[in-house]
């Protein structure tokens, strides 16, 4: 009895098939852009009740419609303005009560007195571009979690983010109470106080 | 003679493909893994600016508000700055009934934790995105999230 072979099937047009299904693929997909800056926006109230500060408590941060950046009402570029912040926040310039013990910055008694009082107050006008607005936004947020992650790292050794991440992260081995009241602790020195008017009508 | 006659009939035996599919599914699976479905098709530019203090956010829970110019196929709806929502074109004042919406298809205890992603083109202007805002906080939808592209904050500059 002759063995027949069997005929062997042509996979030549297999890759064909393949590659159709990958072009669908590459067209209809994109790798999703899923970060961003995370903010909160106050509630609305009808009465907002009034609130005391002294003006020195105050950073102004203005945009104007030229997308020019002006600081407590000096010109300013986008890249000074982390440090300009940063200064402000860590200035610690109160006394008694309102003493700041970590601050490291001038002890000016003309600018904050204390990180928890400071405030930065963003103004933008209606044609303000959203990139401009962005950059800002970036630098103020990088500011904080600058002085956050200093004090971290002077407290528990370990930066501000690193223990943000580890708090999000399941699979994290330690204790994991501890660390949210670590997290709670760093954000209560350097508070996000952070007030934006409505935009300007210019 | 028959020497040379014997090397000029020898032909070069054929390459097999045979193992071409799998290099193409190999791309494919790699593909289907790391992309996700766009829900949304896009009818404006959108070129988010660039930020470094991002976090991830949560692919769940998510509302997409988008908003730029009409793109080169919607020329006729003008070259001002407009707001998409799902596949439409849509005005400030339809946002307050999209989130609303959107909040009827989660579960009641999925709602607090709905963040609105707005993701807006660099080139608007801050008027829109402060009257998106200003609806926003009307439906209390206050969880916002900026999305931009992860590069330096000097990077919307350097073009």
């Amino acid at each position: 009895m002759a063995r027949r072979l069997a005929p062997s099937v042509n996979a030549g047009s297999m890759a064909d098939i393949a590659f159709l299904l990958l072009i669908f693929f590459l067209v209809s997909t994109t790798i999703e852009t899923d970060y961003g800056i995370m903010r909160k926006l106050p509630p609305l109230i009808e009465d907002s009740p009034e609130v005391v500060f002294k003006k020195k408590n105050l950073f102004q941060v203005e945009l104007n419609q030229l997308n020019q950046l002006s600081v407590e009402g000096n010109l300013m570029e986008i890249q000074d303005l982390k440090k300009a912040a940063i200064a402000f926040l860590d200035n610690g310039g109160g006394s008694g009560d309102l003493a700041c013990d970590y601050c490291k910055g001038d002890k000016d008694i003309e600018s904050s007195d204390h990180p928890s009082k400071a405030i930065i107050s963003l103004i933008n006008s209606r044609e303000t571009n959203y990139e401009t607005y962005i950059a800002v936004q970036n630098e103020l947020v990088s500011a904080y979690t600058e002085l956050r992650n200093r004090e971290a790292e002077r407290l528990y050794g370990v930066s501000f983010i690193e223990m943000e991440e580890n708090l999000k992260d399941g699979r994290y081995v330690g204790n994991k109470e501890e660390l949210r009241d670590r997290v709670k602790k760093i954000q209560s020195m350097f508070p996000e106080k952070l007030s934006e008017a409505e935009p300007r009508n210019q | 003679m028959s020497k040379f006659k014997n090397k000029k009939n020898t032909q070069l035996p054929e390459i097999s493909t045979a193992s071409l599919p799998d290099i193409v599914f190999m791309l494919l699976f790699f593909f289907m893994v790391a992309t996700v479905m766009r829900n949304d098709t896009l009818m404006i530019q959108n070129m988010l600016p660039y930020a470094d203090q991002v976090e991830k956010l949560d692919t769940k829970l998510i509302m997409n508000i988008y908003a730029g110019k009409p793109n080169s196929r919607y020329r006729d709806m003008g070259s001002e700055a407009r707001i998409q929502l799902n596949d439409k074109f849509a005005d400030i004042k339809d946002i307050k009934a999209f989130i609303l919406a959107e909040r009827a298809l989660k579960r009641p205890g999925e709602v607090p934790f709905l963040i609105t992603s707005l993701k807006v083109d660099k080139e608007t202007k801050m008027g829109l995105v402060g009257d998106i805002k200003k609806e926003l906080r009307e439906v209390q939808a206050l969880k916002i999230n900026y999305t931009t592209n992860r590069g330096e904050a000097k990077d919307n500059f350097n073009r």
